[in-house]
């Protein structure tokens, strides 16, 4: 196969598994916080961008409403009209492809992509891990939810555990230096005090329009934050430094 | 019925965002500004989904097996471990903590 010759699609697979194994966490930790098991295919498959799909099932399961569920899940989400940008200038998909890159764009599939210096390989490093992680992120989805299921009681299982485990998981990769660990604990010690005043679900919307002022009011790097969830090139010698933002 | 409402249009809004960076003049979103809040609000979101996973029950404040989950994720990552094994390791130390009798 010559494809498989192709550093690009190398990355994409390994990370389409990395990637697509955790959603056996999404869907067990989804069907135990009271969704079912369709609601949780329909996050994987419509939704379809990790941090978000978690968010809205973090809220419900704290006993947020939906309306709070979907603030978190949605401003979450903003980082990939980002990526959209970036990987527009990059592979300029045209008619009906636009649409399908812009459902695959998430962390990884642009990591893998911005991490590539020749365009056909930063071609084939968005698809591969586009669509491998999509293909693989819902099967493990359901897998997840299937076995979730049968679990019981969460607690006796440490599902709420693991729910805390997934989203300090998420933050860690983008927490490099001290910038942005100040805004995690400004952000974290928001939502602790609002946590006694105001309905389930709303401090996070607090700790993010925290965040946002203090994006708005400080001057930084434009990319911090936008780090993926897992680095695709974690394991390989880097063509260009850090993935995302050198592309637009 | 309403979550279902709820769960869809957060599907539809999380496309919108996608599809927005294709069909919008680079111009427009090329201000550093956007991406730096784009940033800024996920590190903010997620600092806050661990905390309030971690502490929260509802509207009131509790100390509980919850916390040894945040200190084994935190051992786990600090060991370069893999998601998978960080979530695991989360859930068998909020597990193991109740099991000993704590929250």
């Amino acid at each position: 196969m010559r494809l498989l010759q192709s550093p690009a699609v190398r990355v994409g697979l390994s990370i389409s598994i990395a990637t697509g194994l955790y959603g056996v966490s999404f869907g067990a930790l989804s069907v135990t916080s009271g969704l079912d098991f369709w609601q949780t295919m329909a996050l994987s498959l419509l939704l379809f961008s990790g941090g978000s799909q978690f968010a809205f099932i973090g809220v419900v399961a704290g006993g947020g409403s939906g309306v709070a569920a979907m603030g978190a899940a949605t401003l979450l989400g903003m980082r990939n009209g980002i990526y959209g940008m970036q990987i527009n200038a990059l592979l300029r998909p045209r008619g009906w492809l636009r649409f399908a890159a812009a459902h695959v764009t998430i962390d990884e599939s642009t990591a893998t992509s911005t991490g590539q210096t020749d365009p056909l390989e930063q071609k084939r490093g968005f698809w591969t891990a586009g669509l491998g992680i999509f293909v693989l992120w819902n099967l493990f989805t359901a897998v997840g939810a299937l076995a979730g299921a049968s679990l019981g009681d969460p607690k006796q299982w440490g599902l709420d555990g693991a729910a805390v485990a997934a989203f300090l998981g998420l933050l860690w990769p983008r927490l490099k230096g001290r910038e942005p660990v100040a805004i995690a604990v400004v952000c974290a010690l928001a939502t602790v005090l609002a946590v006694p005043f105001v309905p389930a679900g709303v401090p996070i919307l607090v700790a993010a329009v925290v965040a946002a002022a203090i994006g708005w009011f400080s001057h930084g790097r434009s990319d911090e934050g936008l780090e993926p969830d897992m680095d695709p090139y974690a394991d390989h010698p880097h063509p260009h430094g850090r993935p995302s933002g050198d592309a637009a | 019925m309403s979550l279902w409402m709820w769960l869809l249009l957060s599907c539809l809004l999380a496309y919108a965002w996608k599809l927005l960076g294709y069909l919008v003049p680079a111009s427009v979103l090329r201000d550093p500004r956007m991406s730096r809040i784009a940033g800024t609000m996920t590190i903010g979101l997620l600092a806050s989904l661990t905390i309030v996973n971690t502490v929260a029950s509802g509207q009131t404040l509790a100390l509980d097996a919850r916390l040894g989950a945040l200190a084994a994720a935190g051992i786990a990552l600090l060991l370069r471990a893999p998601f998978l094994v960080v979530v695991l390791a989360g859930a068998g130390a909020a597990a193991g903590l109740r099991l000993l009798g704590w929250g």
